[in-house]
This record gives structure tokens, sequence and C-alpha cells, in this order.
């Protein structure tokens, strides 16, 4: 096939993927978008098959059966609340086969001298420095997020200096590579000093940041391909790389602002640390807490016109989705008014809060995103708030002394009534102290939250 | 064509798709950003070319063999989980329950942006 029709036909594939996620603005033609990117794919392997530089077809196939048979299985036996490691997981492959390629390539076209241009070597060096930082940094956020290890964030003295040195190490051996050293060993210090500055560089990042990490990531490994097409000189790559890349900044940059942060203080801060002093000195301006029964809260739920429920991570955790929307369908029947709010960083990666309640079959009309919820709260009866916390604290709007001053929330106060599903009085994840439940319209019911909406479903059949 | 020339029309491409993506992904509601995510996962899987042109080649040594091979599991492994776990979380996302599909007045595409 001549490279004329090749580069053609990769064209049509970089149109599939366009498509693909143009079909994403649209929930009802998203499904088919993905097909259409699917076939797409097909399609640039098949070709790559058909190029003349391709001659040993077995390897190539015996490895895609490994690697395909692995990731089918993987997908479909993923539960929706392990999504965020999932993604993490195949970020980090496909970093990691970025890197290896540009390995690979530096190793086959480096021994002539002075065939490596400069713009090659540049390429080789980001798709090397890049792929390999994404492969490690994503191979710990997925540790993190299955709990292999410990979520909170890990620091030392000193650890800012240590990555910037480690950081300097490879990009110096990535400068020599671009400037014509050609010298193997280059190679091994720029990918094991990447490697090893992803792992630092994600360890110290706490669980409730993962959203950030997990987009940039995806940032990462689609910066990584592209620069993967300007050493292959592939139109494909470059689009395909890029796309993802614009993707994933825009994803980092909205979930930093829903948590009001600016991005280096998520990756540099490690946020758990200095909150706990912070929420000292905001604590105790007190007041008296509400408790509820089941049965009291039954009742509020069954009379009310409109009842809106807050998920957070604490319902993912308690795997209580399915109850909650078992719970909406009752309400549903006496003819109450049900919606759903989901601030942008309920759970660990964007928008994951919005697959694990259509997991449960909540119809995704009845999902309203912050700005919407918040319109609405004003003629809501009852707030339901189940395992949030943080995203629902009015000291974002009122306390400047608060840690979380400024970050944009979901105004559940609003409503006539909050409800608010919650284990202990223990201030949450980020210990800090949340005056909502204090406030005279605010009643607690304490327990597990999916025992809770257990009781509640039985409370409501028997009105 | 000249390399030079040929560098030149691949930064132009990149910085159309740099455009294109912004503007593109700036239209996916909040809603759907899991499956955004997962999506453009499985599009970066598009390296699979990369590690097939190395994996491919007829003449090669150990090292490059075992970068390849790795280099393909890795990639293949990266586009299979991507598109399917893509589309079944997009098979989720439905206007009603079926049951009650009846009741479906079919008005508007879902939440705005």
């Amino acid at each position: 096939m001549s490279r004329t029709t090749t580069d053609f036909l990769y064209l049509v594939t970089i149109v599939t993927f366009i498509l693909a996620l143009r079909f994403l603005s649209r929930p009802d033609k998203a499904r088919l978008g993905n097909w259409i990117g699917a076939a797409g794919m097909l399609l640039a392997i098949g070709v790559t098959f058909a190029q003349s530089e391709v001659v040993s077809y077995w390897e190539i196939i015996v490895g895609m059966v490994i690697g395909g048979g692995f990731g089918a299985v993987a997908a479909r036996r993923v539960k929706m609340t392990a999504m965020p490691q999932m993604v993490a997981l195949f970020n980090g492959v496909g970093g990691g086969a970025a890197a290896l390629v540009s390995w690979a390539e530096f190793h086959n076209r480096a021994p002539d001298p002075g065939s490596l241009k400069v713009d090659i070597g540049i390429a080789i060096m980001l798709s090397a420095l890049i792929g390999a930082i994404s492969f490690a940094g994503s191979m710990v956020a997925f540790a993190k997020l299955q709990e292999l290890i410990q979520g909170r964030p890990i620091t030392y003295p000193g650890q800012q200096v240590v990555n910037a040195l480690v950081l300097g190490v490879a990009l110096a051996a990535g400068i020599a590579i671009a400037a014509g050293a050609e010298e193997q060993w280059l190679m091994w210090v720029l990918l094991a000093g990447a490697a090893i500055f992803g792992v630092l560089f994600v360890l110290p990042i706490g669980g409730a940041d993962m959203p950030v990490v997990i987009s940039l990531l995806n940032a990462f490994t689609g910066l990584a391909a592209a620069a993967t097409g300007f050493e292959l000189e592939n139109n494909v790559l470059i689009v395909a790389g890029m796309l993802v890349g614009a993707s994933g900044t825009l994803l980092t940059l909205l979930m930093s602002r829903a948590m009001n942060r600016s991005i280096a203080n998520v990756l540099f801060g490690a946020f758990g640390q200095v909150s706990t002093e912070a929420a000292a000195a905001v604590a105790g301006d007190g007041g008296t807490v509400r408790s509820a029964t089941a049965d009291d809260v039954a009742v509020m739920l069954a009379y009310a016109h409109k009842v809106v429920f807050v998920p957070g991570y604490g319902l993912a955790v308690a795997q209580a989705q399915h109850d909650v929307r078992q719970l909406a369908d009752l309400l549903e029947e006496k003819g109450v008014e049900i919606s759903y709010a989901i601030h942008p960083v309920a759970g660990r990666m964007p928008g994951h809060m919005n697959v694990l309640l259509a997991e449960a079959n909540v119809p995704y009309p009845q999902l309203k995103e912050m700005d919407e919820a918040n319109s609405e709260f004003g003629r809501t009866d009852v707030a339901l708030v189940v395992g949030a916390n943080d995203v629902v604290n009015p000291d974002a709007r009122s306390n400047e002394g608060s840690p979380i001053y400024g970050m944009p929330i979901l105004n559940v106060d609003g409503a006539q009534a909050v409800v608010v599903l919650k284990r202990s009085m223990n201030p949450g994840f980020a210990g800090i102290e949340n005056p909502l439940f204090y406030n005279p319209k605010t009643v607690m019911l304490f327990g597990d939250a999916k025992e809770s909406i257990s009781k509640l479903i039985e409370d409501v059949k028997g009105l | 064509m000249s390399h030079g020339l040929l560098l030149v029309f691949e930064l132009t491409i990149l910085v159309l798709a740099i455009f294109l993506g912004f503007e593109v992904i700036s239209k996916v509601p909040t809603l759907l950003h899991t499956p955004l995510m997962s999506g453009t996962n499985a599009i970066h899987g598009i390296v699979i070319v990369g590690a097939m042109l190395v994996m491919g080649q007829g003449d090669k040594d150990t090292l490059t063999w075992v970068l390849g091979f790795i280099a393909v599991i890795l990639a293949s492994a990266n586009v299979v989980g991507g598109f399917v776990v893509t589309d079944r979380m997009l098979e989720m996302f439905k206007r009603r329950r079926p049951e009650r599909a009846a009741k479906d007045d079919d008005q508007s595409a879902g939440p705005q942006p």
C-alpha cells in the first residue's frame, strides 16, 4: 500500500475519533460514537498491517491477543466504583507503550551517526519522558485507588527538592539526546528518571485529589502519543494524541476549579496535611446537632413535593446507590419530584457519581449539575445528603479561615429542610468542621448509609 | 517533501488539533465526563500503530523485539479495554427506565451544559 493511500485511510480514522468525541455531547448518541471510534481504530490497525515496513505478522497478533484479552476481561469485570483505577491503569499502559516505542526507535536509529534529526530527537525525548512519567504515575494512582498502598498523602522533608533533582536528571539526559548525543545509556537514565519522578509526584497526593491527578495523567498519555506521532511522522498519532491531551487538560482545569485550588496547589500542596491545623482553628463555634430517627425522616420525605438527593463519595463506598434509587422510586410513586445534585468532584474522577447512579438505573435527566441544582434548592422541601461533606459545607461560602473557602458548593441550606446521613460526628476525610450540621434546618440520621436508606425504604413503604 | 516542510505541516496539524480538541471537548456535559475520560483513554491507544511499526520490522535485534512485543501488549490492552469499558458505561445512560418508556415524551436531549 502506498504512503498516500495509508495516510488517506489514517485521515478516515482521525475523522472517526473526532466524531466519537462529538457524539459524546449527547447522551443518546454517545454509545454510537464510541463504536464509530472503535471502527476507526480497527481501520488504523488494518492499514498498519498493510504497510510495506510491516513484514512479521504473527508476533504482533500474539501480542494483541494477550493484551486485548487482558483488556477485555478487565473491562468487563470491573465494578463501576472501581472505574477510576481502571482508567488509571489503561492510562498507564498507553503511556508505557509510547515510552517503549520511543526507546525502540532511539535504539534502532541512533547507531547511524547523524541519522537522528534534531526534531526527531526532541520527539523521542518528549515521548519517552512523558510516557514514562504517565506510566509510573498511573500505576501509583492505581495502587492508591485500589488501596494497595495508603491513599493519604505520603510526605517527607525536602520532597520537592528530591522531585526536582530527579526530574532534572531525566531532563538533562533528554536534552543530551535531543542535542545529538547518541548514547544508549542516556535513554536508560531518561526513562528511569522519568519513572521515579512519576512515582514520587503522585505519592504525596491524597485520595480526594485523585480527580485532578487522573485527568492530568490522561493528558500526559495523550501528549506522549502525539510526540510519538512526530517521531514516526504519523498524522493519526499526532491528532489523536493531541485530542486526548486537550481533553485531559480541560478536565484537569475543570476539576481544580471545582475545588477552587490551583493545579500547582493540588500537585505540590499535600492537602490533608495543611487542613487539619486550619480546621482546629475554625471548629468549636458550636451550636446543637439535631438527630432524627428513620421514621421522622421517612415522613418528611413522603410528604414533600420535591426531594433532592445529594450523593457524595461516601455513597459509593457504602455501595448504597441502588438503595437510593429504590427509595427515589418509592417517593416518585407517592408523587414526590426527585432529582440528584451532583458536585463536579463527588467521586474519584470527573463525572464518576453520574456513572454510579446511571448504573443504578437512575434516568439521566434527573442528574443535575451544580449550577442547575443550586437554582432548584430554593423550591426544594428536603435535601437528602448521603455521604457528602465538603461539597455541602457552607464555610466554603462564608468562612475565610476555612481551608475550602471559595470552593463552589451545593447550597443545600437553601432547601426547606436538610437531612444528613452520616456515620458519626467525626469530621470527614479532610478533617474540616461542617457548620451545616449545626444549622437549625438540618437533622442528622446517624448510621451506615446503606442501612439508613434501607430503613427509610421500609418506613416509607409502611406509610 | 523536504524534512523541514514536513515538520511545519505536522506542527500545523498539531496546533489545529489542539483548538479542535478544546472546541469539541468543551461541549461534552459533565454528566458524561467519566465516559469522556475512558473514551479518550481508548483513543490514545492509537500508539498501537507505533508499537506495530516497531514489532513489524523484518530484521530486528532482541531488544527491539522485546520492546515492541511489550508495547503491542500494553497498547492493545489500552485499546480493547478502553472501548469496552466506555461502551459498558454509555449503555447505562438511559432517559427512562424501560417499564416507563411509554411515559417518555421525548423532549430535550438531556441536561444543558
